[in-house]
């Protein structure tokens, strides 16, 4: 008998994770240090990382052509702002409502989306984007519409950091939420159930011939992606303290998509990376010239297409490896 | 899963309007063997592709252990116990060796992952390559490991030999035979190499367009060369 063991189950992968959630707590710490002004931008990023991260789930990993994914977090964002409004204070169940929210949204997306493949699926997704906002429009009277959704005010986290004007709090409680996402989909997207994803993403005929559904499997993946992006929606509330229709926008969803390809899909890292340097570029290029900053990102995103079809993690990945390859 | 019976009755099946398969009926008992022989073009893939409910079938019932698969979809056959190895080994190219027995395992822990390796060693020393980065002989042992890994009780192999060097066909017949010998599994061998075929299983069945020709029992053709030549080939066995 081979006295060979399992990789991941022998727990090899840990001390990469823990450097990769290291690495972003220090990400995190040096925003704080650098950007002591911009931290509302900062948690904007987090927020929004989320949403690329759920996104990712769902392409990177399952192969799913959507452009609906801001449906989920706004979802999210709408349930956790209302719940807020009416009395639930606490900002770790208002994360809590805000993924459940995402959850359902994403089950039910699943069920739709599923139905189709290729550009039918890409435009039953758009359509679902489209219905949110404009059921989020049209009752105004639970969402504010057009003004969108104000008063909502988080009491302390933990009962002990109250929510300053500086946005010190909604910045940590962002990191400490992105960290433990993100350790959380690292384990999954290793697990059996994230091979199987990938499986279906090359060969879901294959993976249908070896006995596992195809449908079930993905509509669990919309949930867990819904749950994340609505937990990045809900933070996006409590953070800003106001949801507007823009959360729920194909403007957004499109946006997400073109992070995560510049980061790369079907890498947790690649979706952060490309969330920062979109939101970084959109912040600092768009302060000096308002109306042409896409034009810069258009180009890095021609560039990056082209050139490197596995995005800028691609790109460093590839250069770590070429120099680890050096005698 | 334990061995379950193979029963084919007045299996016909196709592709659209075309029909490659008539009325093919066979069975093979729990813990059995059967080899599946033909020239290309005959119909043995699509018999396999048929059985695994991959493709259309026109008429005809398929019973695994007794209990009528025929209306199940293929997701239901495997949980039903079919397990296919298929001809293009299909393993998943940007997966590694090891995520690839990951999926395979479905339900089962993740060390029960040990017995790929015990079966196939090589599989151990190539565990963190990707898919693409296989031969095309570690690419069928890891496609017959992450099938076995499921536990079928009906075996389903596809031409496994198909362009494989010598020294791997033993590797992996040694393997098949061991299998076949413990009776856990009830198993349909489809193969061009008639001495393989022969060796592997008591009873053969040939295909000839689509229609069973042939049956009996290795021993018969293997002594009738005129019944090689017509059905397989002239100096198919050597």
């Amino acid at each position: 008998m081979s006295e060979t063991r399992p990789l991941a189950a022998s727990g090899r992968r840990w001390p990469r994770d823990v450097i990769g959630l290291a690495a972003i707590a220090l990400a995190g710490g040096a925003g704080y240090v650098l950007f002591p002004d911009s931290l509302a931008f900062l948690t904007r990023i987090i927020s929004i990382a989320l949403l690329v991260l759920s996104l990712d789930l769902l392409i990177g990993y399952c192969g799913i052509a959507t452009l609906g994914q801001s449906a989920l977090y706004g979802a999210g964002a709408y349930a956790a702002g209302i719940a807020a409004v009416n009395g639930l204070t606490d900002p770790v169940a208002l994360i809590a409502v805000g993924a459940l929210a995402g959850g359902v949204a994403g089950l039910l997306m699943g069920a739709v989306l599923l139905r189709a493949h290729g550009l039918p699926q890409l435009v039953l997704s758009i359509a679902f984007v489209q219905l949110f906002h404009e059921m989020a429009n049209k009752a105004a009277s639970i969402t504010g519409g057009s003004d969108g959704l104000y008063g909502i005010a988080p009491g302390p986290l933990f009962g002990l950091f109250a929510f300053d004007l500086y946005g010190k709090t909604a910045f940590f409680a962002g990191l400490g939420l992105l960290l433990l996402v993100f350790a959380a989909l690292s384990f999954v997207v290793r697990s059996p159930f994230g091979m199987t994803c990938r499986g279906i993403k090359e060969d879901p005929l294959r993976i249908r011939a070896m006995g596992i559904g195809v449908r079930p499997t993905l509509i669990k993946m919309f949930a867990l992606s819904g749950a994340v992006a609505g937990m990045g929606g809900a933070l996006g509330a409590i953070a800003t303290q106001v949801v507007g229709l823009d959360s729920v926008s194909f403007e957004l969803s499109a946006n997400a998509l073109v992070m995560l390809v510049l980061g790369g899909f079907g890498s947790l890292y690649g979706a952060l990376i490309g969330t920062v340097i979109f939101l970084g570029v959109e912040h600092e290029v768009s302060a000096i010239n308002p109306f042409h900053w896409m034009t810069l990102v258009g180009v890095m995103l021609i560039a990056v297409v082209l050139f490197a079809p596995r995005g800028l993690y691609g790109v460093m990945t590839d250069a770590v490896a070429r120099w680890r390859g050096r005698p | 899963m334990p061995a379950a019976s193979l029963e084919v009755l007045g299996l016909s099946a196709g592709y659209g309007p075309t029909v490659i398969l008539e009325d093919v009926s066979f069975s093979v008992p729990a813990g059995g063997r059967l080899s599946v022989l033909g020239r290309n073009g005959m119909g043995k893939t699509t018999l396999l592709m048929a059985l695994m409910g991959l493709t259309k079938r026109t008429g005809g019932e398929i019973r695994v252990g007794g209990a009528d698969v025929t209306a199940m979809n293929a997701t239901a056959r495997a949980i039903a116990g079919l397990g296919l190895v298929p001809q293009a080994r299909e393993v998943f190219k940007s997966l590694t060796v090891e995520e690839n027995l990951f999926v395979g395992l479905k339900e089962r822990p993740r060390s029960a992952i040990a017995e790929a390796y015990a079966m196939f060693p090589r599989l151990a020393e190539r565990r963190r390559n990707l898919g693409w980065q296989l031969s095309g002989g570690e690419q069928q042992m890891l496609s017959t490991a992450r099938t076995i890994l499921g536990r079928p009780s009906v075996l389903l192999l596809d031409e496994p030999l198909e362009g494989l060097a010598p020294v791997i066909c033993d590797e992996l017949m040694a393997v098949l035979t061991r299998l076949a010998d413990s009776g856990e599994m009830t198993i349909l061998f489809v193969e061009q190499r008639l001495d393989s075929a022969l060796n592997f299983a008591e009873r053969v069945v040939i295909l000839e367009r689509g229609r069973i020709a042939w049956t009996g029992t290795s021993d018969t053709l293997r002594d009738d060369h005129t019944l090689i030549e017509r059905y397989i080939g002239v100096g198919a066995l050597h």
